[in-house]
């Protein structure tokens, strides 16, 4: 038996991290012991989805959540610098922190020395910072590292205005995180045009103006001259920066932009000094030289990702370091795979906007021809580049939809032939063209999975979804640009083979509840007889019942009660409270806001003693009136009512309450009125139907003492107006709300409320909720942001009237109830005995309150 | 099945039964839970839902499972067969079903069936 080989990896990012899972899954773990050693605080996250750790914290990037792998023959050492390679004697050296901090200064950190038979140097890149006068000064950052994230956040809390140096992919993310932030955001790029490596002149204007869109201020074509600083207090802190024409000389006229943060994104530098230090060759731009098999001259030493430079190019993708940690294991096991070359395409989403960018985008090939296609209203501009036959697609570029980018860049990679009228392809007619992509095309191009690997997941493993591919393949799982392309390539596949992937509502509906609320608008039905006619079967159920009342309440305002809906409700919406375990119910009268009236609240005590019920301030901040039998419910409703108050639509899918602090009426630190925001934004709102509960909160200031995040819409006060977040919520999986859009004026934020709440009401799934629905659209929270904020598709002004007609047609469901001897006939116990209260109603007292008595099981398998 | 001395109780007129929902009566002491279903058919059923033991049956949503016509509990949302009692979500468990007839416009609730 041979002696086990031991693998040391130096860096743990996104490439170290694969060539460890690469050679658990491959097998390399039986021969070899893998020690992996990384010089961040913690394991490998997704750095490409770096911006999103704003909105959803470093856990939710990360790459290995347990920090350990499962198998136990890799080991991974955090927080510990390779210092030295000594490829004579094979082995590293490591510097480990100290064990304590008052340890610094006497020990610098544990010095250890590790044995190796193969080094793998994953050690990434670093980001390059122009030799710009001042770059030294407080308030200058990169973008690289959840730590710079942190350190930028920090800053911007006391700045209001940044500005990113550098108009390239990742500059556009650290400018989208700095308007993430709050800040007056600017990019400065010295190039004429932004994204200067993927896009031509056409498309980087097309980008500017959406960029500009959304209130970043874009200079092009110059350079930073100086970096200017503040000196009075001793220290040195950015104030702005002073900006000269690119081109002229010093001296030349200059411009100053004022800001508090600098973000350096002027591209990146292959980390290759310790290869450097120990004589492996690299390439003339940085980068360790490696041979096809990513190994360097010293067959013990291989280099992968960015600090790599396969035939001499550095490829600044994390796609190309996954091929290269894969083919590292394989040369491993002998095997014969090679790295030549990547396919550079890269598409993103940025401040919402699709850009794309693939194959020979700038028509280099001799004699390419060019196809554009531009509307500059609508903010799109799309260009194919075609061989000069016209038969082959060469590459394309893409600003403002990039909803061809899944058909495209396969046709390019296969050589697909193109159509006879390959503009076909990017006139906006064509969107719904479905193309067919042959089997070898790459869908998910970090993860090199091909539509021939989807395939054989539905059909040799079993998967039916998106997540179960996703599990299976990873497809999908990096930047998450493919996943539309994976749900057509699964849907396609079920469809062909004659499956039907039942999205219905249950055994009476094929539809689901969006095409159902659809169904309803279109054909103007008011009953579920007609409904369920027409496109059901049967005569309904519990789950497809409360839905059409549901959508009926959203589109027609009329009470529940009337009888075309009355038989649709769940028993809460039905009796217009909350049905509790021993059959009783609860009564929740509406506290918009939280803020009551001492006699209000004496008249909500008057009515719980005199009727025995059981009383309890909730989390929403009203108070919970419990143990009401079905017939006391009207009367008491009439005393509440009488004494001003109304239905708090405790029960049923609908917005329940506006959670609020006190704001800046009371609180020293509060900004806005978050107390008469919350009331009014309650009182718009109440009543609406939604496909779940929906819960708001307003907060004065960011200490967020309404724990406004926790809720589907949040707002947030600033200095300069209100910060929207939305998608949050409690219950079983808890989410916390992201950032719609910032700073608003109230009415801004009103409308913006108005469509993101109608546009979940017509869109979402039957008891999906915000979060969950965002998740679930093509292109998430940056898909809302586009159609609330930027009304890409035009529904805003709809949206808003439908807000409208609801506002306007509010009528409180009690008091409309107890005015109608008819609706009113319905809370009797018993028809035939109206004055005998149910007999299996009982309670005990505990601290001074009712408690319901559990009535007897009938024990099951003995029926009564 | 088998029936001796029949007893009818007159509980309500069937049109005072909403179509496709339900009312609670009380029938020599017992809970019972009177159904009408889309066509008009009358059901009677125990009005107490035996998984949670609450009087309540009768607030259900009624409707259909497959072609039997059923009523889910606003509880815990088992449906039952209104035809028989029996529970569609767990063969283990049936509720009471009481013979029903209509006799000039009013709803008339017999003794329990007995299932064979």
């Amino acid at each position: 038996m041979t002696k086990r080989q031991r693998i040391v990896v130096v860096g743990h990012g996104m490439v170290g991290h694969r060539f460890a899972q690469a050679a658990v899954e491959r097998g390399l773990t039986e021969t070899h012991d893998v020690v992996i050693f990384g010089e961040e605080p913690r394991a490998a996250y997704d750095r490409v989805a770096l911006t999103s750790w704003f909105g959803s914290g470093s856990d939710a990037l990360s790459l290995l959540p347990g920090g350990e792998y499962d198998d136990p023959r890799v080991r991974l050492v955090l927080d510990s610098v390779v210092t030295e390679i000594d490829r004579a004697a094979r082995t590293v050296t490591v510097v480990s922190p100290p064990s304590a901090v008052d340890d610094l200064l006497a020990n610098p950190g544990a010095v250890t020395v590790h044995e190796y038979d193969v080094l793998v140097l994953a050690t990434g890149a670093a980001p390059f910072v122009p030799p710009v006068e001042g770059r030294g000064k407080d308030g200058c950052f990169v973008y690289r590292t959840i730590e710079d994230l942190e350190a930028i956040r920090a800053a911007s809390a006391a700045a209001t205005s940044g500005v990113v140096i550098g108009g390239g992919l990742l500059g556009l993310e650290a400018a989208n995180a700095l308007v993430q932030l709050g800040l007056d955001t600017h990019v400065v790029e010295m190039a004429p045009r932004l994204m200067p490596v993927q896009l031509d002149g056409a498309a980087g204007a097309t980008l500017v103006r959406h960029i500009e869109r959304l209130g970043v201020s874009v200079h092009t074509g110059v350079v930073t001259e100086a970096i200017l600083g503040d000196h009075s207090e001793g220290g040195a802190a950015v104030t702005g920066l002073r900006l000269r024409q690119a081109g002229t000389e010093a001296g030349a006229p200059t411009e100053v932009v004022d800001a508090q943060v600098v973000v350096f994104s002027a591209g990146i530098r292959p980390r290759d000094v310790l290869a450097r230090e120990c004589d492996l060759e690299v390439a003339p731009r940085g980068g360790v030289l490696v041979d096809e098999q990513c190994r360097t001259a010293d067959p013990h030493v291989f280099a992968i990702g960015e600090c790599a430079a396969p035939g001499g190019t550095m490829y600044g993708l994390v796609a190309p370091g996954y091929a290269m940690a894969e083919v590292v294991v394989d040369a491993l096991l002998d095997g014969p795979g090679t790295f030549t070359g990547a396919d550079m395409s890269t598409k993103l989403k940025l401040l919402g906007i699709d850009v794309a960018s693939f194959g020979d985008a700038f028509a280099t090939t001799d004699g390419a021809l060019e196809l554009t296609y531009a509307d500059a209203v609508a903010g799109v501009y799309k260009k194919l580049v075609v061989s000069d036959d016209g038969r082959r697609l060469l590459g394309g570029i893409l600003v403002g939809d990039a909803s061809a980018y899944g058909v495209l860049r396969p046709m390019v990679s296969s050589g697909l032939a193109l159509p006879d009228n390959p503009e076909q392809l990017i006139l906006p007619a064509s969107s719904g063209v479905q193309l067919g992509m042959p089997d070898e095309a790459q869908v998910c191009s970090c993860n090199d999975v091909t539509k021939a690997d989807i395939l054989h997941a539905v059909t040799e493993q079993g998967c039916e979804t998106v997540a179960d591919v996703k599990q299976c393949t990873r497809a999908g799982s990096t930047c998450g640009s493919c996943v539309a392309t994976v749900k057509n390539v699964i849907e396609d596949h079920f469809a062909s083979v004659g499956k039907v992937v039942d999205k219905g509502l249950c055994e009476h509906f094929r539809l689901t509840r969006q095409e159902l609320f659809d169904v309803v608008a279109v054909h103007g039905y008011r009953r579920f007889d007609d409904i369920v006619a027409a496109h059901g079967t049967g005569r309904g159920c519990d789950v497809c019942k409360p839905a059409i009342a549901s959508i009926l309440a959203s589109q027609t305002s009329s009470h529940i009660l009337e009888p075309a809906t009355a038989e649709l409700q769940d028993t809460n919406d039905a009796y217009l409270a909350n049905i509790q375990r021993n059959g009783t119910y609860s009564v929740v009268p509406r506290i918009p806001g939280g803020e009551i009236t001492p006699d209000k609240l004496i008249v909500i005590g008057e009515v719980a003693r005199d009727y025995g019920l059981y009383t309890k301030i909730t989390g929403g901040q009203r108070i919970d009136l419990f143990g009401a039998r079905m017939e006391q419910l009207p009367a008491i409703w009439r005393r509440l009512v009488d004494a001003g108050f109304e239905s708090g639509q405790a029960y049923g899918k609908s917005l329940r309450t506006v959670k609020s602090c006190v704001g800046s009426t009371w609180c020293r630190f509060g900004v806005q009125d978050s107390v008469g925001l919350a009331i009014a934004l309650e009182l718009r709102y109440r009543g609406l139907r939604s496909p779940h509960k929906l819960k708001g909160g307003v907060s004065g200031c960011a200490r967020e003492c309404a724990e406004a995040r926790g809720k589907d819409f949040g707002v947030i006060a600033t200095e300069k107006g209100w910060n929207l977040y939305v998608g949050g919520n409690g219950g079983a999986t808890p989410a916390h709300a992201r950032l719609l859009a910032g700073d608003l004026s109230t009415e801004t934020l009103v409308s913006y409320l108005d469509r993101f709440l109608m546009y979940y009401v017509r869109t979402a799934d039957r008891l999906q909720r915000t979060s969950t629905w965002i998740d679930q659209l093509d292109g998430g929270l940056d898909r809302v942001r586009s159609v609330v904020v930027d009304d890409s598709l035009g529904l805003g002004a709809e949206l808003e009237s439908e807000m409208a007609r609801h506002v306007g047609g509010y009528e409180d469901e009690w008091r409309a109830t107890l005015e109608d001897p008819a609706k009113l006939a319905r809370f009797v116990t018993f028809v035939n005995a109206p004055d005998t209260p149910d007999p299996s109603i009982a309670f005990t007292t505990e601290r001074d309150q009712i408690q319901p008595i559990a009535p007897a099981l009938i024990p099951v398998g003995a029926p009564a | 099945m088998t029936t001796v001395a029949v007893s009818l109780t007159p509980v309500c007129a069937a049109d005072a039964i909403p179509l496709e929902g339900g009312v609670a009566a009380l029938v020599d002491g017992a809970a019972v839970a009177v159904f009408r279903s889309f066509d008009g058919s009358v059901f009677a059923l125990s009005n107490v839902d035996p998984f949670s033991g609450a009087s309540v049956l009768s607030r259900g949503i009624v409707g259909t499972r497959g072609d039997a016509p059923v009523v889910s509990s606003p509880m815990y949302k088992q449906a039952f067969d209104l035809r028989t009692g029996a529970c569609l979500d767990d063969a283990a468990v049936r509720v009471t079903a009481y013979d029903v007839t209509v006799v000039d416009g009013v709803v008339h609730v017999g003794p329990a069936r007995v299932v064979s």
